[in-house]
């Protein structure tokens, strides 16, 4: 058994009040109710503010090069497979100089949890805009407003024919908790959106759901299985209409909680989970997508096993026998 | 008819893209190695991704040198040219010495085909100066539809199997035993026995025909064996040599190999070679660009693999930043780079050395990584094996230089045990340091111990930011940044390498040839020649550039005269300046895509002599 500060090690070094600190809080304590050793398992990151948080945890790790965390993640869950490989990167890390590899770990759907820290900003060079920046947005970079759209990350994940799409707010700790277990659990790339605030930067960019208040009038918790009702006092739900969903007031025009839409995570089409993801209000939060299907690295050891099994040969010496060999005497 | 006893013979195939000349070549090889010739190939793939048929951009070409005693290299020009249309005439005569025999299927000499090879008149022969009494103009596309008439083979299928009549041509120009090519194609067609015994008719019917027109050939070449090492052989190309290289490696060391990577010419064919070897445990990720190949293999060597990414020069553009990271964290990597012509796109399918500046110095910041390049198809097998022990001995990214010319290139390959091999021992943090153990702490070597993830107590982050010496942690001090930049390059230049071999006068030349990778075989022979013709010459060839063995700066010194020969503008010779005090050689410097001719390097070498 392990307790959240066997996977603790050093002083942080971001901002007080950086998102950074809340959601490494919640991942100690999530890796300790995972039960997972510290010797077991491996953090890696890219570069960025977020991506100092390997430095923070007792595991093995590693903080690399700008963007290329998934790819180099993937190289290390493939080689050992017994790992629990968590990759972190920020908006940009993630999606902007690693977006190649962002889509390509989901694609391939290797066993990787993947956390994506969203501040809709570069921090550490700065505050120019990021891949996740909303149109118009002001920063150094970009003094008279972006004239670009900005990704949405589970549009992407879904894009790139993603199995697990979560999202938690990083001041909430138990729903950060709760979202990255299930993201451990789930196998196969698992990404998980962290909305988290740049106190310097772009603060206030999550407002809407920074606060436990906020996240009261403004959040939705999906549950799988559990109709979608939100609200201060769970008045509204979510209903589908026609292509798309639609909010209601329960009570209202003889709706009734019968009428809610009931949340599945684990349906193959994603297209209301899409939906879900995307809403500005409220803003879903949890499991939004959770579909098994077979993980890259199982498939590569098992493909190795199967043709162990049907091959001949099992070392070097044998390997060359089966080439058309002469002999000069 | 004569029969000529010669000591090395060159045979060139040459056809259409579709033709099968690269097959007929590779059966021909192993033919002729099987009765103890010594051989030297060398394909010439068309870099069109599909001419159209006939054309002049379509041809594909196959060269092969069989000697009685060693050969180094595929030869200059061609004793055989078999050309199996009218373009293949028109583009490979210029590879045919004046002497040469030339096998043409006149049915591919029609109007058309001569318009699509841009003859202006029906007289190709005389258009290019050919003597008709060398040329053996057979119709081979009819002969090989009447063989096999009755076969029930749709058209196609009968076109295809037009290059084993030349094959069976060329076998009975040099007297070979039929038996060996019908073994090969038994067992490639295996689950296709209609096919192989279909080739197998024809290429009796091309031996035949050879034996009942002889009168029309001038001569049938015999190569006798000489000079025979006894033990078992295989035909083996540079590429597939790289891929058991790192086999052998990975087996010798007890790890898994890990291969990252994303396809380009001409260094696919290793991740192809990898990619079969699933019953040996060998991961091979195609990964979704060469940035990806080289971080996934990063990923794998902290996981404790030996990792390797495979590319040509256009890739170690995109690796090298990943290439730096196993720099910093001093992690084991082999970088393979089997160069192409550059720059940017260049040349993808022909042969230059124009990496090497790139390899020893491509990347930001004080980077020193050992540099190791083959020097025959045969020598990528050494040569990935001793840049993987390199590699997991010193904890180190190592790159390998091989090139096109030696990648494609084959060469009789005397099956290795790997009982003969050295050991390979990763530098695994002692038990004993448990406790005590921080990540960069070194060995008497210099070397950081490795400790790979799953064992318990020795947890610990690596990454790209400078790290102190006696924590890890993050550190931007300016003394503790000098001291692991300067242990960083202390760690390079202690890696033990072989001394510098001198081959031939090595008492006396008056002339050294210093050159480094796959142009070998090319300097050897042209020594050779200078030497039959009484001058005192000798040959330095590298294999370990970067750290230089130490006895580099001794040889350079010890010779009135030293070129440095090499396929780029000057960069060993620059590399040699820097790193030996007051040399100054003369260079002989190439960059066509094609292997040095043997026949200009001795012109230029002799006047050097001369000088």
């Amino acid at each position: 058994m392990f307790t959240s500060s066997d996977y603790k090690k050093g002083q942080p070094r971001w901002c007080p009040g950086c998102g950074d600190h809340f959601f490494l809080a919640s991942l100690h304590k999530a890796m300790a109710e995972i039960g997972v050793a510290p010797s077991q398992t491996a953090v890696i990151s890219g570069i960025g503010c977020s991506s100092r948080l390997p430095h923070y945890m007792a595991t093995y790790g590693m903080n690399t090069i700008h963007g290329r965390a998934a790819a180099i993640a993937t190289g290390c869950k493939v080689a050992n497979p017994n790992l629990a490989v968590w990759q972190v990167s920020g908006d940009g890390d993630g999606l902007a100089i690693g977006g190649n590899h962002f889509i390509h770990a989901n694609r391939r759907n290797i066993n990787l949890n993947m956390i994506l820290l969203n501040n809709r900003i570069y921090g550490l060079t700065k505050g120019q805009y990021s891949p996740t920046s909303p149109r118009g947005f002001v920063s150094k970079s970009s003094p008279y407003g972006t004239v670009e759209d900005p990704f949405r990350p589970a549009e992407l994940c879904f894009g790139a024919r993603g199995h697990f799409f979560a999202r938690a707010v990083a001041t909430d700790a138990p729903g950060t908790i709760e979202v990255l277990k299930a993201a451990y659990n789930h196998k196969g790339a698992s990404v998980c959106e962290i909305l988290q605030n740049c106190v310097i930067f772009n603060n206030g960019t999550h407002d809407a759901v920074y606060s436990k208040e906020g996240r009261a009038k403004n959040a939705i918790y999906v549950e799988h299985g559990k109709p979608l009702i939100f609200g201060e006092n769970r008045e509204y739900g979510i209903v589908q209409k026609g292509f798309g969903l639609e909010i209601v007031k329960i009570g209202e025009n003889g709706i009734t909680e019968k009428d809610i839409l009931v949340h599945d995570a684990h349906q193959e089409d994603n297209t209301l989970q899409l939906k879900l993801a995307e809403m500005e209000w409220p803003v879903a939060l949890g499991v939004i997508r959770d579909v098994e299907a077979p993980t890259y690295d199982d498939c590569v050891w098992s493909q190795i096993e199967e043709v162990k099994a049907k091959k001949k040969y099992h070392n070097f010496a044998e390997l060359l026998e089966t080439n058309d060999i002469w002999e000069v005497k | 008819m004569e029969i000529k006893e010669k000591e090395s013979v060159v045979v060139r195939f040459s056809g259409d893209s579709g033709d099968g000349m690269q097959l007929a070549g590779n059966i021909f090889s192993t033919v002729s190695a099987t009765v103890g010739n010594s051989i030297s190939t060398f394909p010439d793939y068309p870099a069109d991704i599909r001419a159209p048929q006939g054309s002049l951009t379509g041809v594909s070409g196959f060269q092969v040198h069989i000697g009685a005693g060693q050969v180094y290299t595929p030869g200059d020009l061609c004793d055989v040219l078999v050309a199996m249309n009218a373009a293949a005439l028109k583009t490979q005569y210029r590879y045919a010495k004046p002497d040469a025999a030339i096998v043409i299927d006149t049915d591919s000499f029609g109007p058309k085909d001569l318009e699509k090879a841009q003859f202006k008149t029906e007289d190709y022969l005389g258009e290019m100066g050919i003597d008709p009494d060398r040329v053996i103009a057979c119709p081979l596309t009819t002969m090989v539809k009447d063989c096999l008439a009755d076969s029930g083979m749709d058209a196609k299928s009968v076109s295809k199997c037009r290059n084993m009549f030349a094959l069976g041509l060329v076998c009975w120009l040099f007297d070979r035993d039929l038996n060996v090519a019908f073994n090969f194609l038994r067992e490639k067609f295996a689950k296709k026995p209609e096919i192989a015994e279909a080739n197998i008719k024809v290429i009796q019917a091309g031996y035949d025909y050879g034996h009942n027109t002889h009168s029309s050939v001038a001569n049938v070449y015999r190569i006798e064996t000489k000079n025979k090492v006894p033990g078992r052989y295989m035909d083996i190309t540079g590429n597939k040599a790289t891929a058991y290289g790192f086999i052998a490696a990975a087996e010798k060391a007890g790890l898994k190999l890990y291969l990252g990577s994303y396809p380009i010419t001409p260094a696919t064919d290793v991740l192809h070679e990898l990619s079969k070897h699933k019953s040996l445990g060998v991961i091979t990720v195609q990964c979704e660009d060469e940035i990806a190949g080289c971080a996934s293999a990063v990923g794998a060597s902290f996981a404790g693999a030996l990792a390797v990414t495979s590319t040509s020069g256009p890739g170690i553009c995109l690796k090298s930043e990943a290439m730096n990271l196993a720099v910093i964290m001093e992690l084991p990597l082999v970088v393979l780079d089997v160069q192409r012509g550059g720059p940017a796109t260049g040349l993808p399918t022909k042969s230059e050395q124009t990496d090497l500046l790139q390899a020893l110095f491509g990347r930001n910041g004080e980077s020193p990584m050992p540099v190791v390049a083959a020097a025959s198809p045969t020598d990528c097998f050494e040569m990935a094996f001793a840049a993987s022990k390199i590699a997991l001995e010193h904890m180190t990214p190592v790159i390998l230089m091989t090139d096109a010319f030696v990648a494609n290139g084959s060469a009789a390959f005397k099956l290795p045990d790997l009982k003969n091999y050295p050991a390979i021992n990763p530098p695994y943090v002692p038990e004993e340091l448990r406790g005590s153990w921080t990540p960069y702490m070194r060995n008497e070597e210099g070397v950081r111990y490795w400790a790979v993830p799953g064992r318990e107590g020795f947890e610990h982050i690596l990454g790209g930011l400078e790290k102190d010496d006696k924590t890890g942690a993050i550190s931007t001090n300016p003394e503790n940044h000098d001291l692991m930049t300067r242990k960083r390059q202390a760690k390079i230049d202690a890696i033990p390498v072989p001394d510098l071999e001198v081959l031939g006068d090595k008492d006396d030349a008056e002339l050294l040839i210093v050159g480094f990778g796959g142009t070998y075989g090319h300097l050897h022979a042209a020594m050779d020649e200078l030497r039959s013709q009484g001058h005192k010459v000798a040959l330095a060839h590298f294999r370990y550039i970067n750290p230089l063995p130490k006895n580099t700066a001794e040889v350079l010194r010890k010779y009135p005269k030293v070129v440095v020969a090499e396929q780029n503008m000057g960069q060993l010779a620059g590399w040699l300046r820097m790193k030996v005090d007051g040399f100054v050689p003369a260079q002989y410097n190439e960059v066509k895509g094609q292997p040095f001719k043997t026949s200009e390097l001795v012109a230029s070498f002799t006047k050097l002599v001369k000088s």
